[in-house]
């Protein structure tokens, strides 16, 4: 395992804390912009191009841009609100940082030695023609859940239309 | 260090963030936060399992029908959460009693 791999994981880890423990909401959403960005350089060396590809655009850009909408949509608190709160949110998250740090030191003690040889299967090396020919069926669920999906939303935006014409 | 292993353990730092985030926030949009930290660590399991298999175009089809889903996930429920913050004027948690027996 090369060094530049070990160091992509950190940074992957410490901007997940990053993105939970920050007090603002719009910190909180480019954490995880950032986090998605990692996981992404990670899939490419990893060799999952067309996976690493999806996930910078949709995950760490468009999932994004929805949280830069709602948190400006919700008027989020004010900096004088924000620090009153802090010692509250200071009380909830403390010991998250102890809670991750005794996790990853203990998981690395317990080295486990991991050996998956799955029975050789064909593999189609294009995930392009293994996504067309070999999972129609996931492809007709995707279609099914993104109709479904924009169905609610449609749904959910009227009623608030109608309360806000109340 | 067996390379997988520490991918593995990454896997379950990520995962353990998402959990907590989402135990002890009081805001919505911070719980979505949250469920999105725990969307990465499952990503990151697909692939370490796809490279350790040596499956790598099964593990890149399943990521790319699992961002699909996180997509959807997270446009609904930000719908949800828009719809409680114009009912109740706020996004915590502790205001959301309407349904308390």
């Amino acid at each position: 395992m090369a060094v530049i791999d070990e160091l992509i994981l950190l940074m992957l880890a410490a901007s997940a804390l990053w993105t939970v423990m920050t007090r603002s909401l719009l910190r909180s959403a480019i954490g995880l912009a950032l986090t998605s960005a990692m996981l992404a350089i990670l899939m490419f060396r990893l060799s999952n191009p067309f996976a690493a590809v999806f996930e910078l655009s949709v995950c760490a850009g468009l999932i994004s841009a929805l949280f830069f909408c709602i948190i400006t949509i919700t008027e989020p608190l004010t900096p004088e609100k924000v620090r009153e709160e802090a010692g509250a949110r200071f009380g909830r998250f403390r010991y998250l940082p102890v809670i991750v740090l005794i996790v990853g030191i203990v998981l690395r003690v317990l080295t486990v030695k991991i050996d998956v040889k799955l029975p050789a299967l064909e593999e189609i090396a294009d995930v392009r023609h293994f996504l067309w020919e070999g999972r129609q069926i996931d492809l007709i669920g995707q279609i099914i859940i993104l109709l479904c999906g924009v169905f609610g939303i449609v749904i959910l935006l009227k009623e608030i239309r109608k309360k806000g014409g109340k | 260090m067996h390379l997988l292993w520490i991918f593995f353990v990454y896997m379950i730092v990520l995962f353990v963030i998402g959990v907590y985030c989402i135990l002890a926030t009081q805001n919505l949009v911070r719980a979505l936060i949250g469920i999105e930290v725990l969307m990465k660590a499952v990503t990151l399991l697909i692939i370490i399992a796809g490279y350790a298999s040596g499956r790598t175009s099964l593990a890149q089809a399943l990521v790319i029908t699992l961002i699909v889903v996180e997509t959807v996930i997270i446009a609904v429920a930000m719908g949800i959460v828009l719809s409680i913050y114009k009912h109740t004027k706020s996004l915590d948690t502790e205001n959301l009693t309407n349904l308390k027996g």
